[in-house]
């Protein structure tokens, strides 16, 4: 646009700039060709294999076929039946995902508050702890669930307190309960909620924080008023984070859970491919899945998102 | 077993957790992304459209090349073949590649049969070679795909230690004359309990729903481990007629005992983590698996074949009809049925041992083992144990759909 503007002005203005021009949009060239492999990244790994999943959840099984056996069609029934057979399930796994991620929340703002304005000053003290926070990736994520299965079993000392407490009758339990899934999912995600807002906090001017005290703002109304609005894309993208994994989580459901009140999609999905060998069907449960988390996300962002993300 | 042999196992178990973890941390991306997934469902998809479900599909084995490329792929259930961890090798496998010259590539693929066949079902449909020589899938599983004209057939002239197969293996019902699978262990479905909390024990699944028990449940998540077992409860000839009453009757046991809290777990393999951590303290399990917790966490746990019948059943060779390397898997094949083999192998993974005479050379392995009726069973042990019926595909589809919706995955 402006070269054309630009074009149009006087001869001497434009020939002076043609170089320069043609030299700039090079550049901006350069520039395409750079995103050319990410695009075609995306192309071949995720819009081609999404329309493959698309395709193949309105496949359908010809009458007698051997097990596995699917052939292209436009079985949209697929759909139906497989919403109503595990809506629930969707639900609850929107549920644990959501409580997980408020939870995460309120563990991790304080945390990463903690390490980004309190600790600032302190360098030393500072890192430790930010390494800690990153420890738990440093392990995997299996043995960590697997842990929480021995720290939260019938045997085990928090199982045995909340029962000495009566907060848990004796017959009760934690693993195999809708508890433990949450507590896993909490606890997995919870540096994917701390990290964005502690990038964020780490940000912050102090200085708007004693001219709000200069004010006479109290503590609260300065975290409500200035802190908390100042790191909501941090929060915001800490959210996200958390939530999208959390809903298609299946390894918390399935080792900490593994009961009928604790089943997650992602199991359903798994066991639909992998045990009933239902390729349509686990096809479709993925694209609701996929689907409904947009949904989700875009409302979210709507209501909440920040100026930097929208 | 001995002691370095069991501490061998538990370094084993280890590792194989690990492996494990490795696995199903891929499985979680694909699920949640359904990227990966989408790769497998084009191949599964355009696979096998060909023909539907008559026997023999027209396809031709590969072209056996062992004459000149002495390779071999094996791929078999975790724990299922003798380890040394400290030299990080399977001894038998190794006297093998060394007696044969065949290089063999062991992998311990398969965790169910059901998932294995997700992953093969589409080359083996389109005749391709999977990237296995030999796999080791269970007699049902083995049916449908000896149905389904994926195996090849087997030259019995390179195997002649066959004439050690045991009697009552040589005509199952899906391979008459086994001409084109052939066992490598069987092993029991049955009942197990903690003997310190539970010392009155189980006599039968109906056991299971002591009120002593409650929540203390584990039942296995594959359907036809469980829901035959269910069924010979209530006193149903699983060999003979039944049909969706039996079924149902079976399965509301189940449901009722689910949603009571009764049972509080369906679970795969990994019921066993649930017996070492005291949350599970009985259950249907696999007869195997309780002797190898026994070694290694003590022996806290007693495995029974229910009054009322348990289940027997065996894994199986078979040459998948793409694998370039069938006579390389033949002289294997040959080579576990020497009893002195098959009885180092029976000594490390306690499973039923299906060779003639390796009771004999169990003598010099482990004395204490000859007489364990769970390797080497009297004919008065094997009455305890039966097979369920063949299912026809549709039914087959339609009980286990019923099942998944009880179990809620």
């Amino acid at each position: 646009m402006s070269s054309r503007v630009l074009g149009r002005r006087g001869k001497k203005l434009d020939l002076r700039s043609a170089e320069e021009l043609r030299a700039e949009r090079r550049k901006g060239r350069t520039g395409q060709y750079l995103v050319l492999p990410g695009m075609i990244g995306l192309a071949l790994f995720f819009a081609l294999p999404v329309l493959v999943l698309l395709a193949m959840s309105l496949y359908t099984k010809p009458p007698g076929a051997e097990i596995g056996e699917f052939v292209p069609a436009l079985q949209f029934s697929n759909y139906a039946v497989m919403l109503e057979a595990y809506w629930p399930v969707l639900l609850r796994s929107f549920w644990f995902a959501l409580i997980a991620t408020v939870l995460a929340l309120l563990i991790g703002y304080p945390m990463a508050y903690l390490v980004a304005v309190r600790l600032r000053q302190h360098g030393l003290l500072k890192g430790i702890l930010l390494v800690l926070l990153i420890a738990p990736f440093f392990s995997s994520f299996i043995l960590r669930t697997q842990a929480w299965k021995q720290i939260l079993s019938d045997e085990g000392f928090i199982a045995q307190t909340l029962k000495a407490v009566s907060l848990l009758p004796a017959d009760g339990h934690l693993t195999a309960t809708p508890i433990a899934v949450v507590a896993g999912l909490t606890y997995n995600f919870l540096p994917f909620m701390v990290l964005p807002i502690y990038a964020n906090l780490d940000r912050l001017d102090t200085r708007l924080l004693e001219a709000s005290g200069d004010l006479y703002a109290n503590p609260v109304t300065t975290f409500t008023k200035v802190t908390l609005p100042l790191s909501a894309s941090g929060v915001f993208a800490g959210t996200l984070l958390t939530f999208i994994p959390a809903a298609g989580d299946y390894i918390n459901a399935s080792l900490l859970g593994n009961n009928r009140n604790t089943t997650m999609i992602g199991q359903v999905i798994d066991s639909r491919f992998f045990r009933v060998i239902d390729y349509p069907g686990a096809a479709a449960l993925s694209f609701v899945l996929m689907v409904s988390i947009l949904i989700l996300v875009i409302i979210y962002i709507r209501r909440f998102g920040t100026r930097e993300l929208m | 077993m001995t002691r370095k042999q069991a501490v061998a196992n538990q370094h084993r178990q280890l590792s194989l957790a690990l492996t494990e973890a490795r696995l199903s941390r891929r499985g979680v991306l694909s699920g949640a992304a359904g990227l990966a997934l989408a790769g497998l469902l084009a191949s599964c998809g355009t696979g096998g459209t060909g023909d539907t479900g008559s026997t023999g599909s027209g396809l031709s084995p590969a072209e056996d090349i062992s004459a000149t490329d002495k390779r071999l792929g094996w791929a078999n259930w975790t724990l299922y073949l003798d380890y040394d961890d400290q030299a990080k090798n399977y001894p038998t496998l190794e006297k093998f590649m060394e007696r044969s010259g065949i290089d063999v590539r062991y992998a311990e693929d398969i965790d169910s049969n059901d998932s294995y066949y997700g992953k093969i079902q589409g080359q083996l449909s389109a005749g391709q070679d999977i990237g296995q020589d030999l796999v080791t899938l269970t007699d049902w599983m083995s049916e449908r795909l000896i149905r389904r004209g994926y195996v090849q057939e087997l030259d019995h002239a390179n195997i002649p230690n066959i004439t050690n197969l045991l009697p009552e293996l040589k005509d199952v019902r899906f391979d008459p004359g086994r001409r084109h699978s052939l066992t490598w262990q069987s092993g029991y479905t049955g009942l197990a309990w903690n003997k310190k909390a539970f010392p009155k024990g189980l006599r039968n699944v109906e056991d299971l729903w002591d009120p002593q028990l409650k929540g203390r449940i584990t039942v296995l998540d594959e359907m036809r481990d469980t829901m035959p077992m269910l069924m010979l409860d209530q006193g149903v000839d699983i060999a003979g007629d039944w049909g969706q009453d039996e079924y149902a009757a079976a399965l509301e046991v189940l449901e009722r005992n689910i949603s009571n809290g009764q049972i509080r777990q369906v679970k795969g393999n990994s019921y066993k983590q649930d017996f070492v951590t005291g949350d599970a303290l009985a259950g249907i399990v696999y007869s195997g698996d309780i002797t190898q917790l026994n070694f290694e966490e003590g022996d806290q746990w007693e495995f029974t074949l229910p009054e009322r019948r348990g289940l027997i059943w065996s894994d199986n060779f078979l040459v998948p009809i793409g694998a370039r390397h069938k006579a390389n898997a033949e002289e294997l094949m040959n080579f576990y049925y020497d009893p002195e083999v098959a009885a180092e192998v029976a000594a490390y993974v306690n499973y039923l041992c299906p060779v003639v005479g390796a009771q004999e050379a169990m003598e010099k392995i482990d004395p204490e083992l000859v007489d364990d009726p769970l390797i080497f069973p009297d004919a008065e042990f094997l009455e305890k144990a039966t097979t369920e019926r063949e299912l026809s595909v549709d039914e087959e589809t339609d009980l286990q759909n019923q099942f998944q919706a009880v179990i809620g995955v």
